[in-house]
């Protein structure tokens, strides 16, 4: 009784620190900063450096770096050509891969569907597999030398249309983009396939009752219910596009050709930081190249976040 | 029980300082040659420390296009080898001046070497050498020798020949006449541009020229090579444009293509995966009775890492390399890297002594923009890259090429300013 009190009163005095609050988030907060927080502090202020070419010493320079990113013709026309280009990637990765990954994910939430399971597996196989296997496996199949394009091509009758696909400035990009949508694709068909499973029967059975079939069921009821994914996926296929350059990288070589018509952001970040052949790797250029993808990428998300997710109605199933 | 166990423990702990002491004994050379590991592993290194049995040495290759920056985040991080593999020119220059490469000068094999080879690992002022000149290779025309008698030519001599060669290839129709793609990039300027072109600017003075300021990239000179890529197009396999560098290697050796543009470190390769007559013309005269200049570029050096913890033995390699012995069984081995010493040496193999003998007749010179002229941005070579490739792909009028040249080489290189 006296105890209880006791401890009562302590109570009342001050509120004991909660130390296991602090304890427990450590860990996570502690490894978060250390792999993430910092090495995006330091690529900042790596950006506001330059090495002098004469005597080698690296000083403090401002923001020279960004002006002459921005303003200087020979860094800012590629620069823009990069970004150019990586709007390109998105938006064929846009247009090509969610819908058809809707399409196929629609197709495999069907009940009566032979072979299911095998197709689930066999697309998303691609996904698993390295770029730069990905990228060595398309570029022998549209060789024009080894290749089995032009033969397949042919077999269907459009033989005439066949092109040495990347090692022209006209097709090069779109076909790549092509070859990562087809990697790819697995992803948005795996979520939004998760999606349309979630969907409660009774749902289905009102929207029966009143007539919504087929076709019609599947634009007013299900597509509506699985928005916000298609939304998650679009995020993660912008984040993923702003970072690419493997696949570019193997394919088309560090000069991104033919005429720079394949540069991504992450091709010239590359031969900026650590430089090709003849050209002098330059790492605080390439930090600041790095930071400005950071930013274009944060915007990309900000702008997701608070005017196309708060838009978007979540139902409850 | 516990006696045993802390035996064991010393035991292991001695054995782990054992080992520790043999790795730091240890030489580890880095280099981009990964195609050589065996010739290193069972030829040169082993006569090397047969007569050095105290220095145990491993050489540990990177691949090519890795190389320049797995080699700096290495430096960087202070885990490179000892000895470093030189690219030539301002690569190294610019490893020198972060003080990752020791200073040789003063080195007594130094001496063997001639002072165009030893410029390519200079300072500017030539003060100070930070890498014992290797190897060089030849830029030249490799060609199938049964192609051509089945169409019945001959080796050209000039450009007009040559491209009679072409046509009369090209109508035979059994061999696509030149195995060269647009893919890379690379292939268009190092095998196309800087193949032919130093017989227009007229080798080092051409280049020299430029550099000093007093020649333009839009010079006649400079525009003719152009020119003659601009041909090139028609002869090349279908669908050149999607084309690799090693599409083209295996084109050739397939023995599908007759004339493979090319330089000397190919023969190795070529020699192994071909099993028809290889031979080897030199790049087309522009006419008759010009004089005659040939790509002879310095290409690999070997340096010593300031940090190496063992640069006595170190030392010792590099001594090493000056030698006759070491000159004559580098350029043996490894047929189409010729050594850049002074000794006179002879070759076996019958690809790469025809190379060598261009020496004799013809002045050699370096890649044009591998000295000084490739500092800025935008990068001269990488320039080079793209406009060859555009030429031979239509894209770009010649004219046009050497502007694009010029003007992104006069934004930032003041001898070339107006």
């Amino acid at each position: 009784m006296e105890l209880e009190q006791d401890l009562m009163v302590s109570e009342r005095k001050k509120k004991p620190l909660r130390w296991h609050v602090l304890v427990f988030l450590a860990p996570a907060v502690i490894i978060y900063t250390m792999i993430m927080i910092l090495p995006l502090a330091e690529t900042l202020r790596f950006s506001f450096f330059q090495r002098d070419t004469t005597t080698q010493v690296i000083s403090f320079v401002g923001l020279e770096n960004y002006i002459k990113l921005f303003f200087d013709p020979y860094w800012v026309k590629p620069f823009l050509n990069s970004l150019w280009n990586n709007c390109y990637f998105f938006l064929i990765h846009m247009l090509v891969q969610n819908p058809i990954g809707v399409l196929i994910a629609a197709l495999l939430s069907m009940v009566h569907l032979p072979g299911k399971k095998f197709y689930r597996t066999a697309i998303f196989m691609p996904t698993l597999l390295s770029f730069v296997v990905v990228g060595f496996v398309w570029k022998l199949m549209l060789s024009p030398l080894w290749g089995v394009s032009k033969g397949l091509m042919k077999s269907v009758g459009v033989g005439s249309w066949y092109l040495p696909f990347l090692g022209k400035e006209e097709t090069a990009l779109t076909t790549l983009s092509l070859i990562s949508v087809w990697q790819f694709i697995g992803i948005p068909m795996m979520l939004i396939y998760a999606a349309l499973l979630s969907i409660p029967d009774e749902v289905i059975e009102a929207a029966e009752c009143d007539g919504v079939t087929g076709i019609s069921q599947f634009f007013k009821i299900k597509l509506v219910l699985i928005l916000p994914t298609i939304g998650i996926i679009s995020i993660l296929t912008f984040v993923g596009n702003f970072n690419a350059f493997d696949l570019i990288y193997t394919t088309q070589g560090p000069l991104a050709g033919p005429n720079f018509s394949t540069d991504l952001l992450g091709t010239i970040l590359y031969r900026t930081f650590y430089g090709q052949q003849l050209q002098p790797g330059d790492p605080n250029m390439g930090a600041a190249i790095a930071t400005v993808m950071f930013f274009i990428i944060l915007m990309g998300v900000a702008v997701y976040l608070f005017f196309i997710q708060r838009k978007l109605t979540r139902y409850e199933m | 029980m516990k006696h045993y166990l802390s035996s064991g423990i010393a035991a292991s702990l001695l054995l782990g300082s054992a080992s520790f002491a043999f790795a730091a004994s240890e030489l580890t050379i880095e280099s981009w040659r990964n195609d050589d590991l065996s010739i290193w592993q069972e030829t040169i290194l082993p006569a090397f420390m047969k007569a050095h049995p105290e220095v145990k040495i491993r050489f540990s290759p990177t691949a090519p296009t890795q190389y320049n920056a797995a080699l700096n985040a290495k430096l960087e991080g202070g885990t490179a080898g000892d000895l470093i593999t030189c690219r030539p020119f301002d690569g190294s220059l610019d490893l020198y001046s972060k003080g990752y490469l020791k200073n040789l000068q003063g080195m007594a094999t130094l001496d063997n070497f001639p002072d165009s080879a030893k410029g390519a690992w200079s300072t500017d002022d030539g003060s100070a050498t930070f890498c014992v000149p290797m190897a060089a290779v030849i830029h030249g025309f490799i060609y199938n020798k049964d192609a051509f008698a089945e169409v019945g030519v001959e080796p050209p001599k000039t450009q007009a020949e040559f491209i009679a060669v072409l046509d009369k290839i090209k109508e035979d129709g059994n061999y696509i006449p030149m195995a060269m793609g647009t893919l890379d990039q690379w292939e268009s300027a190092a095998m196309g541009y800087q193949n032919i072109g130093p017989m227009y600017w007229k080798g080092e003075e051409g280049r020299k020229a430029v550099v000093a300021g007093t020649g333009k990239l839009t010079d006649d000179g400079w525009v003719k090579p152009f020119e003659v890529l601009a041909s090139w197009g028609p002869y090349l396999g279908d669908g050149y444009e999607a084309q690799s560098y090693p599409d083209s290697q295996t084109l050739f050796t397939l023995g599908r293509a007759a004339i493979y543009p090319s330089g000397s470190w190919e023969i190795a390769g070529f020699n192994r995966d071909s099993d028809f007559e290889l031979g080897a013309f030199r790049p087309p005269l522009p006419a008759e009775g010009d004089s005659c200049y040939i790509s002879d570029h310095t290409d690999i050096g070997i340096g010593l890492n300031a940090a190496s913890s063992n640069s006595e033995a170190a030392m010792k390699f590099l001594e090493w390399m000056g030698t006759k012995e070491f000159a004559e069984l580098y350029s043996n081995a490894v047929p189409g890297f010729f050594s850049l010493s002074k000794h006179e040496i002879s070759l076996t193999d019958p690809l790469a002594d025809e190379f060598i003998s261009w020496r004799k007749d013809c002045q050699s010179t370096n890649r044009s923009a591998a000295q000084i002229v490739s500092r800025g941005t935008p990068n001269l070579w990488n320039e080079m890259w793209v406009v060859s490739a555009n030429v031979i792909n239509g894209k770009q009028t010649p004219a046009d090429a050497a502007n694009q040249l010029q003007k992104g080489l006069s934004a930032w290189y003041e001898p070339q300013m107006d």
